[in-house]
C-alpha cells in the first residue's frame, strides 16, 4: 500500500533527516516506527501527507507517486488518510461534534450522513457524552479520542498516528493504543510513531527502528530496542 | 459555509471587533468623501449660477437691435442662456430694491423719465468660457449691429479678476480634494487588509488542520470570506449611522457658511445610494482582503 523507495530528505541547513529509506507497508498492517527525537520519524510521516517534498527517491500510495500529484488532487489523497497528532490539533473554536463534522464536510458528505456518523464515531472512542464540549473543556485523553474519531470518521484506508500518546498518562496511553488496535482489527492500516517502550512491547506488531535518518532494524514482531 | 462563517464571526469576538473598526474607518472616510463631493458639486453649481456677464446698452439703443444681438449671442456654443432685461424691467427692479430708501427714490424722481439702461444677462456653460464670450462682445461685428455702437459697457472687465480667481480656486479644490481622497482611501484599505491578515494569523493552525483533514482550498476559504463579508456589512451599517450625527452637526455651520446649502440635507436625500455604495464596498473589501490574506496560509 505504502512504498518508500530510497527516500532522502535533506533540509536547507544540510542536515539529513532521512537517508535512502526504503520499506513497504501492506494493507491492514500495523506498523510502529520508533527512534529518538530527530531520528526522522515526523519527516517520514510528513512525506506521506505531502506536507513536505523528498530531496530524492519516491513515496508511493497505492502505486501512485504522491509527490507528483497535482495540487488540487491533494485533498482527495488526504481524505484517504486519517491523522492523529501528539498535540491533538483540534480546532479550538469548534465543539467535538463540529471538529469531526468538519472532516466530513471536507470530504463532501451530506448533512444527514454527518448527523448519523459523528455520534457513531464518538461512540467508538467512548466519548458520546462529550459531543457538545469544546476542546478546552476536555482532558488530554479525551481530546486525543476526539482526534481519533475525526481521523476515522471518513473510513480512511490509512491512519497515521504521530506520537499520539506523547502527552498522555499511562492509563490514557493504554486506552488510546487499544482504540488504535481496534481500528486496525477492523481492517484499516495504521502507522504509529512513538517513544513509548510499553506501547511497542504490548502491541507485538511490526517495528521499524530509525537512527539518524536510517533504518537500523525492521522486526516482524518487534520489541523496543535502541 | 454560511453557518460556519457566522459561527466564526461570533466566537472570535475581539478579532471581529478589530477588523470591523478598521473597515469602519475606511468606510467612514469613503462615505464622508461621497457626501462631501455631492455637496461640493452642488456648491459649485450655485456659484456658477451667480457668475454672469452683463451687457449694458446705451439709452437710445433700439429694441430690434438688442434682440438681434441676443439672437447672435445665443448661437455661440459657449453660451448657456441669455436674458433680456428691458429698461422698464430694470426700473421696476430698481424701485423694488430701493423701496425703503427714500433718498434713492427721490433722486430717481429728480432725474425724471427712466435713466436706466436695458441689459443682456449672459450665462456661459463653463466658468472658463466667459473669457471667449467677452472677446466676442469686444469684436467689431458684435458691437455694431446697426452700424453704430449701442453697447454702453460690458461688466466682464470688472468681474474678470473675481471670475478668474474663482476658477483657479475651484479647480485646485477639486484636484487637492481628489488627491487627498485617493490617499486616504488607499491608506485605509491597506489598514483593513492588514488587520484581517492579523485576524487570520491566529487562524493559521486551524487552516493547516483543515488542509490536513482533506479540505480543498474553497472549503477553507468559504467561511473566512463569509466572515470578511460580515465585517463589511456591519461596518457599512455603522459608518452610515455615524454619518448621521456628523452631517447633522456640520449641517448648521454649512448652512450659514455656504448660503443656505445644508450638507445634512444631502445626506438624507442621498441616503439610499450612499448606503448601498458603502455596503457594496464593505462586502467587496471584506471578501477581497480575506482572500488576499488567506492565500498566504493555503500553501500547505
Amino acid at each position: 500500500m505504502i512504498v518508500f523507495d530510497k527516500v532522502t530528505k535533506i533540509y536547507s541547513d544540510n542536515s539529513k533527516a532521512l537517508e535512502k529509506v526504503s520499506f513497504e507497508v501492506g494493507h491492514g498492517e500495523f506498523l510502529s516506527i520508533v527512534g529518538q527525537s530527530g531520528a526522522g520519524k515526523s519527516t517520514l510521516l510528513k512525506l506521506i501527507l505531502v506536507e513536505d517534498e523528498p530531496s530524492d527517491g519516491q513515496v508511493l500510495f497505492d502505486k501512485v507517486n504522491v509527490h507528483e500529484l497535482p495540487r488540487r488532487e491533494l485533498p482527495h489523497l488526504r481524505r484517504r488518510i486519517g491523522c492523529i497528532f501528539q498535540d491533538f490539533r483540534l480546532l479550538p473554536d469548534k465543539t467535538a461534534f463540529e471538529n469531526i463534522s468538519f472532516a466530513m464536510e471536507a470530504a463532501g458528505r451530506s448533512d444527514a450522513e454527518i448527523e448519523a456518523d459523528v455520534p457513531h464515531a464518538l461512540d467508538l472512542v467512548g466519548l458520546k457524552q462529550k459531543i457538545w464540549s469544546f476542546p478546552r473543556e476536555m482532558s488530554g485523553g479525551e481530546k486525543q479520542r476526539v482526534a481519533i474519531a475525526r481521523a476515522i470518521v471518513n473510513q480512511p484506508d490509512l491512519i497515521i498516528a504521530d506520537e499520539p500518546t506523547g502527552n498522555l498518562d499511562p492509563l490514557n496511553t493504554f486506552e488510546i493504543v487499544q482504540i488504535l488496535k481496534k481500528i486496525n482489527d477492523l481492517g484499516t492500516t495504521v502507522i504509529l510513531t512513538t517513544h513509548n517502550k510499553g506501547v511497542i512491547d504490548s502491541l507485538k506488531k511490526r517495528v521499524i527502528t530509525l537512527e539518524n535518518g536510517r533504518i537500523t532494524r525492521d522486526d516482524e514482531h518487534g520489541k523496543y530496542v535502541l | 459555509m454560511m453557518r460556519s462563517g457566522f459561527i466564526g464571526f461570533w466566537r472570535n469576538g475581539t478579532v471581529s471587533l478589530a477588523a470591523i473598526f478598521a473597515m469602519l474607518i475606511t468606510l467612514s472616510v469613503v462615505g464622508a468623501l461621497m457626501v462631501g463631493n455631492v455637496f461640493l458639486s452642488s456648491f459649485l453649481e450655485t456659484v456658477k449660477e451667480k457668475v454672469d456677464v452683463t451687457l449694458y446698452f446705451t439709452i437710445d439703443a433700439q429694441e430690434p437691435d438688442i434682440l438681434a444681438l441676443k439672437k447672435s449671442l445665443e448661437t455661440l456654443p459657449e453660451v448657456n442662456r441669455v436674458e433680456y432685461v428691458t429698461r422698464e424691467q430694470a426700473l421696476l427692479a430698481f424701485r423694488e430694491r430701493h423701496k425703503d430708501d427714500a433718498v434713492m427714490l427721490a433722486a430717481l424722481e429728480e432725474v425724471g423719465g427712466n435713466p436706466l439702461r436695458a441689459s443682456l444677462n449672459i450665462k456661459a456653460k463653463e466658468l472658463s468660457q466667459y473669457e471667449s464670450v467677452s472677446k466676442f462682445l469686444e469684436g467689431d461685428t458684435a458691437l455694431s449691429p446697426g452700424g453704430e455702437n449701442i453697447i454702453e459697457k460690458v461688466n466682464y472687465r470688472q468681474n474678470k479678476i473675481v471670475i478668474e480667481r474663482m476658477n483657479t480656486i475651484l479647480s485646485y479644490t477639486r484636484r487637492v480634494g481628489a488627491t487627498i481622497a485617493l490617499t486616504l482611501a488607499i491608506m485605509s484599505i491597506m489598514v483593513t487588509v492588514n488587520t484581517i491578515s492579523l485576524a487570520l494569523y491566529t487562524a493559521r493552525d486551524e487552516i493547516s488542520v483543515m488542509k490536513l483533514v482533506g479540505a480543498g482550498n474553497n472549503l477553507v476559504r468559504g467561511p473566512f470570506m463569509m466572515q470578511g463579508a460580515m465585517y463589511g456589512i456591519v461596518s457599512a451599517i455603522l459608518a452610515a449611522a455615524l454619518l448621521y450625527p456628523a452631517t447633522f452637526w456640520l449641517g448648521r455651520s454649512t448652512e450659514s457658511a455656504f448660503g443656505g446649502l445644508n450638507i445634512f440635507a444631502y445626506y438624507v436625500a442621498d441616503f439610499g445610494r450612499l448606503f448601498l455604495s458603502l455596503l457594496g464596498l464593505g462586502i467587496a473589501l471584506g471578501i477581497v482582503s480575506s482572500f488576499v490574506a488567506l492565500s498566504r496560509y493555503l500553501k500547505v
